[in-house]
């Protein structure tokens, strides 16, 4: 059977299989999240070294990692929709903008309250962290410039100009900053290092980030159901959808 | 001021890439130095928020010197950002912009001479003046050397990653400090590689790592971001 893909690049069709993708990724979400978290704080015993602080792996690593993962396919959208002037593909670019920056922002705080109980600071300038700081602040670059063009259509171009550069430049920031953090600090604060982890863990943290994975999907097709509506709303689907067809 | 001083090419021939720079680069130098006023505040700028550390911090050589590389560098980035708005703002304007896209010249080519004409303005004058404030940061002359080399090398960066996002703020709302929140995090590795470097010869190492990769990064920009902020030019101007 073919599918045709291209079917789904106009809103009106996406619509509604992004309403029924949305709940179907939504309470496999859920359904995961319960598994993995009840692996991690009643199945995982308690860290040698770390006590039960280490518990917050199974927050903390999954949205760094979809942090980073969410920057990239909004990057690839940000490609599709310059070149195919693709106008969903602009508006999945726009739905996971906020996703992505509420996981840097996650896994930022998730670290501070593990970095307390382990080293002693909610802070320090480890070059993980730095880099998601500084990834967390092209999200808001991103975020912020759409907000400020009034005009949709320009607006998803700049911000689609604006996400390609950023995708150029993670690497770079990424690398800048191990440079920089490795020449500064030494070997005093390393993770990388880690102990082997148990499988119990690990099947904790699989479960986890395969949750992560599940609500970032669904949040941004919930998000980008909404701003289809926003964006359509004068077009005679929407007002039919809605059952607005006669003023009241 | 008369901004219509040097003629346009004529339109009967393509203007070739280097013509294309050439107009654009001695045009806005033109309109660079009839306002020297402002250059020479930007300057000031520059000079006195690298003043201002040594009020906040400690006037003990030891401290300066070890602040000296990244307050210098900070500063040349903070002073570049100051710069941004006028990059394209007036010509966004007044609609030189405009027929600047309609040339028949190619547009990367007219954005990479007023990013050149950006950098002499605003980048050069930073390198001369940073080895003299450095003196000031107890910093000896190997350490300025490379203080100057690094700028060198790193504030044509930040003009073409700057001249994006002013390109691509035209037209929006929120001005200068949405320019900065764009901006200033694309800024990090130059000013980790570019303090770096003053850093690494005053630790008695070579620094040869980090200016290459300032270098690299300048080839890399060099040949991109004309053509970033061309698309970004015209997105404003739809």
């Amino acid at each position: 059977m073919i599918i045709n893909w291209f079917r789904y690049a106009s809103p009106v069709s996406f619509y509604p299989l992004a309403g029924r993708l949305a709940r179907v990724f939504g309470v496999l979400a859920a359904a995961l999240a319960l598994i993995g978290l009840w692996i991690g704080l009643v199945a995982a015993p308690t860290d040698a070294t770390q006590g039960d602080a280490y518990r917050i792996i199974f927050i903390h690593v999954p949205t760094a990692w979809m942090a980073m993962i969410v920057y990239v396919a909004m990057a690839f959208w940000s490609a599709l929709a310059l070149g195919l002037n693709a106008r969903l593909s602009a508006m999945m670019a726009q739905a996971l903008a906020p996703t992505g920056a509420l996981m840097a922002a996650l896994a930022l705080w998730s670290g501070a309250f593990w970095g307390r109980p382990t080293w002693g600071t909610y802070w320090a300038w480890d070059a993980r962290m730095t880099s998601t700081l500084i990834l967390l602040f092209l999200y808001l670059g991103v975020i912020a410039l759409r907000q400020s063009i009034d005009d949709p259509r320009r607006a998803d171009r700049a911000s689609a100009v604006l996400s390609l550069v950023g995708v150029v430049n993670v690497p770079i920031i990424y690398f800048s900053v191990q440079w920089w953090n490795t020449l500064h600090q030494g070997s005093s604060i390393s993770l990388t290092a880690a102990p082997k982890m148990a499988m119990i863990m690990l099947t904790g943290l699989l479960f986890m980030t395969a949750a992560a994975w599940c609500y970032c999907i669904a949040a941004s097709l919930t998000r980008v159901r909404a701003i289809i509506l926003e964006r359509e709303r004068s077009s005679g689907w929407v007002a039919s959808l809605i059952g607005i067809g006669t003023p009241p | 001021m008369t901004r219509a001083a040097a003629a346009p090419p004529a339109l009967a021939e393509v203007p070739s890439i280097g013509e294309a720079v050439v107009f654009a680069l001695r045009r806005d130098l033109r309109v660079a130095l009839r306002s020297r006023a402002e250059l020479g505040v930007q300057l000031l700028f520059y000079v006195i928020v690298v003043s201002l550390f040594p009020l906040a911090t400690s006037p003990s050589r030891e401290v300066l010197s070890m602040l000296g590389p990244g307050v210098l560098w900070t500063s040349a980035l903070l002073a570049s950002l100051l710069a941004l708005p006028r990059l394209f703002a007036a010509d966004f304007a007044d609609g030189t912009l405009e027929q600047m896209a309609l040339a028949r010249g190619p547009l990367p080519a007219y954005a990479s001479g007023k990013m050149l004409a950006h950098w002499l303005t605003t980048g050069l004058p930073v390198v001369v003046l940073a080895p003299l404030l450095g003196a000031q940061y107890a910093l000896d002359g190997v350490a300025l050397t490379l203080l100057a080399a690094s700028l060198l090398i790193g504030t044509p960066i930040l003009s073409l990653l700057g001249a994006t996002g002013a390109a691509l703020t035209l037209g929006a709302r929120g001005g200068a400090s949405l320019l900065a929140l764009i901006v200033l995090p694309l800024y990090a590795p130059v000013l980790i590689f570019g303090a770096g470097a003053v850093d690494a010869v005053r630790a008695g190492m070579s620094a040869a790592p980090q200016l290459s990769l300032l270098g690299a990064g300048l080839l890399l920009a060099v040949v991109a971001v004309p053509f970033a902020v061309a698309a970004a030019v015209r997105i404003a101007l739809d």
